[in-house]
């Protein structure tokens, strides 16, 4: 099964309508193929896809061609019917509308070639990008539901849960537990209920992996689910989907009532004689409900508030019956690992960390977008190979995986494994696949104040560690930012966060001080800076920092004397200006307007 | 225990029309996990939450009104009180703030007059901050209603945002002294 291979002998023009293209006009965009295609009177031989996200969102709209896998980023209007005249008239590309990875460079003509695209290896993602998300007949022409047919055909329970177990996968969701061993333990435990839920809470702010499965290929998840209960003994399964995703709620729903009415969901699934009906709950937007115990409490319509384990899930989950709960990764994997075997599956990846990983790469690299990669890869292979490096051709200082409980790399670490071991050993996690670069304009003791803020209003406020040491912590930060450090400051974080982190109820503080951890480990310096001279080096803390404007590239045009709303900016028309420290409020607005880029900030 | 409530409103008579809900209780009327579906259609109902309905789901489903209300108030999704016209938020999700959200947001703090999480007084507007809508490709990411704007710098924020401002202007009417307001100088 390759992606993008040709169905039927006819040509394909796939355009993404994933939520970043569908942003940048690839709806439209999707219209005027069609428009351009009827137009040449090709409607026999050219058919356009409206696909799911393809990972490159930053240079969407995407479109794609098969059966020869051209690639055009950047697609706009008025390239359509260029595209759509050149692939009619003799099936060729229009090359100046090519991919170029510089400027100057030769463009690159197919998709799979594109550096970005090279190195991944793609089995979560194996549809997204390629079919109708609202089609099923088109996923099923990529094997969708085979691995559910192969299980409930060939396979009983017991086997189907060594197959998992033996493939090495691990939940995507965070904590990296064994799936096969977790699938074990809720069929054993006792109960004739058990409910399997899908876990799409994805609150890790900025990760979208979870959003994208749904978005473009939402049975792999469904499907997931099937064999999920047909190996513990479920019948009712439930998907949790974060309520900032609408289009992942509506395309989930189609997708559920399309498998219901082939047969793949509800009574006698191919004629088995299993059930397996799935339901989905909008979430109401509380990070912490992405823990499993807060999930199922807010699924029961309650305060999604986490509890003590054990009972864990398996054994006590929803309404007190065994509940396997799963990530969407996770689920996305399975089909795979039944079609493929768990030893396809075992032999990518290294030690205790089999398979690939999906990781939403964002923040001050060039090629942004979701990466599928084996495990094991490095971290410098990933953002550099993959991401291109940071924009501009600067360096990175940092790389922040796993999010709001995850840790900061800096440079010097980039060649750490992307391992769950590996990634633990120097603070950070895997964890959902939140990997966020970071250069010399991020202050890192702001960006723990940034995370910080964030798990101190998601707290829940059930355990005292958690809910009043965020609180401290975010206070002391907040001070070390405004200038008002002290000596000292740096010894009661480190104290405060093993107490919180020992402490506290669940995952959510047990993890919380781990970005600002990482970031005194490796970035001390820049807290003592702030402490003792009040100086920030990225220029990013506002009370430290102050505008000055360059005299040699000043014009003395007034344009930031007239915006300046307290008169902090004096100067001669024609002569360099100047701002008074004293005077200005740093609201940036002469920065904004300035047109020689000659206001900066220090 | 008498229904006593001392939030000093006078709900004897309900300024709310609460038919519209009959339907949506009705259909979770079975459903012991309903009470979150049934809030987020009410919502959707009213555009936020009158404190009527909370106290007639409360009534229906037979649990207390303190319970109904600790559920409101626990999930951000839910707003106790009227929102604006036009609901703009912010991203502050990692790849946005590092990406400049602070920045963009304040450009339209200032522009809409208004802080996070405030509704204009003649609730044209509520700005409110998300954290991360999954365009992180894209940030920062700002969203209006349904629509999204990506790659936003400070310029783009502004604009959009005064672009909002003379749509709801010319919505409401060229009389309303909004209007005039609503002209960027
Ligand atoms: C605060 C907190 C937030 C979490 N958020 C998520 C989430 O958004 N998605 C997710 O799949 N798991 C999340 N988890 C992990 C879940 O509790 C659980 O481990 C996971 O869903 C299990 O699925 P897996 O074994 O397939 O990873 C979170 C955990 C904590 C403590
Ligand atoms: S961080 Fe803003 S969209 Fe994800």
């Amino acid at each position: 099964m390759t992606p993008h291979a040709p169905t039927q002998g006819s040509t394909i023009i796939r355009v993404c309508t994933g939520s970043g293209c569908a942003m940048n006009g690839s709806l439209e965009v999707a219209d005027a193929f069609e428009a351009a295609i009827a137009q040449a009177g090709a409607n026999d031989s050219v058919r356009v896809v409206r696909t799911g996200c393809h990972g490159m969102c930053g240079s969407g709209p995407i479109v794609t061609v098969a059966p020869d896998g051209v690639f055009y980023p950047k697609v706009t209007l008025d390239r359509v019917t260029r595209i759509v005249e050149r692939l009619v008239a003799d099936g060729g590309y229009v090359s100046e509308f090519l991919f170029r990875p510089a400027e100057d460079a030769e463009p690159i003509v197919h998709y799979a070639d594109v550096p970005f695209n090279a190195a991944q290896r793609r089995i979560v993602l194996r549809r997204c990008g390629v079919v109708d998300p609202e089609d099923i007949d088109d996923a099923l022409a990529l094997g969708a539901y085979d691995g559910l047919r192969k299980a409930l055909e060939t396979l009983d329970p017991d086997s189907l849960i060594e197959q998992v177990k033996a493939s090495g996968l691990r939940g995507r969701g965070g904590a990296g537990f064994l799936t096969g061993q977790k699938w074990r333990f809720t069929r054993d435990a006792s109960g004739e209920v058990k409910y399997v839920i899908c876990n799409a809470d994805e609150g890790d702010p900025g990760a979208f992996m979870d959003r994208s499965v749904i978005e473009s290929d939402p049975h792999s998840v469904l499907e997931g689910m099937a064999i999920a209960a047909y190996a513990i003994g479920a019948h009712e399964g439930y998907v949790y989907v974060r309520a900032e995703y609408p289009l992942a709620v509506k395309r989930l729903r189609i997708a559920i009532a399309q498998a219901e009415e082939k047969g793949f969901l509800g009574e006698d699934i191919l004629g088995s004689g299993f059930c397996f009906e799935v339901k989905v709950r909008e979430g109401a937007g509380a990070f912490v409900c992405g823990e499993e115990t807060a999930l199922i409490a807010s699924i029961e319509g309650k305060r999604g508030m986490p509890k003590v384990r054990p009972p864990f899930p398996a054994t006590s989950g929803l309404w007190g019956k065994p509940t396997c709960i799963n990530n969407v990764e996770t689920l996305a994997n399975i089909a795979w690992i039944v079609v493929e075997g768990a030893e396809a599956y075992a032999s990518i990846g290294t030690g205790d960390s089999k398979g690939t990983k999906v990781f939403a790469l964002t923040g001050k690299v060039r090629y942004s977008g979701l990466v599928e990669v084996p495990m094991g890869m490095t971290v410098r292979d990933l953002v550099y190979g993959i991401g291109g490096g940071c924009a501009e051709g600067r360096d990175c200082k940092a790389v922040q995986i796993g999010g709001p409980s995850g840790g900061c790399l800096p440079f010097e670490l980039l060649d750490t494994l992307i391992e769950y071991e590996a990634l633990t050993e120097v603070g950070a996690i895997v964890g959902s696949g939140g990997m966020v670069v970071v250069d010399h304009e991020t202050c890192m003791v702001d960006f723990a104040r940034y995370f910080l803020t964030f798990t101190q209003e998601e707290s829940c406020g059930k355990c005292i560690p958690c809910r009043i040491g965020t609180k401290r912590m975010l206070e002391i930060v907040t001070r070390i930012t405004e200038g008002e450090g002290q000596e000292g400051d740096i010894e009661k974080l480190e104290k405060l966060a093993r107490d919180v982190k020992n402490a506290s109820l669940c995952g959510l503080g047990q993890t919380a001080p781990n970005p600002m951890l990482t970031t005194i480990h490796y970035f001390r310096e820049e807290y003592e800076e702030h402490i003792r001279s009040r100086y920030c080096r990225a220029g990013a803390c506002t009370a430290l920092s102050h505008y000055v404007i360059d005299a040699g590239l000043c014009k003395g045009c007034a344009v930031c004397k007239k915006h300046c709303p307290v008169g902090a900016i004096w100067g001669e028309l024609k002569q360099p200006h100047t701002i008074s420290a004293e005077r200005c409020i740093k609201c940036g607005a002469c920065v904004e307007h300035c047109p020689f880029n000659a206001i900066k900030r220090v | 225990m008498t229904d006593q409530c001392t939030c000093g409103d006078a709900h004897t008579t309900s300024k709310v029309d609460l038919t519209p809900i009959e339907p949506v209780l009705e259909r979770y009327a079975d459903d012991p996990g309903g009470l979150i579906p049934v809030l987020q259609e009410t919502q959707k109902l009213y555009g936020y939450l009158p404190k009527e309905a909370l106290r007639a789901i409360a009534g229906v489903r037979c649990i207390p009104f303190s319970s109904v209300y600790g559920v409101a108030t626990f999930y951000s999704q839910f707003h106790l009180r009227q929102r604006g016209d036009k609901v703009v938020r912010v991203c502050h999700g990692t790849a946005c703030h590092v990406l400049g959200a602070p920045e963009v947001t304040r450009a339209v703090v200032e522009e809409l007059g208004i802080k996070i999480g405030e509704t204009t007084e003649d609730l044209a507007f509520t700005l409110e901050s998300v954290a991360c809508v999954g365009c992180c490709g894209l940030a920062p990411v700002m969203l209006v209603d349904g629509q999204t704007y990506g790659q936003l710098d400070i310029v783009e924020a502004r604009r959009i945002a005064a672009t909002l401002r003379e749509e709801v202007a010319a919505e409401r009417g060229a009389a309303s002294s909004l209007a005039n307001e609503g002209d960027p100088a």
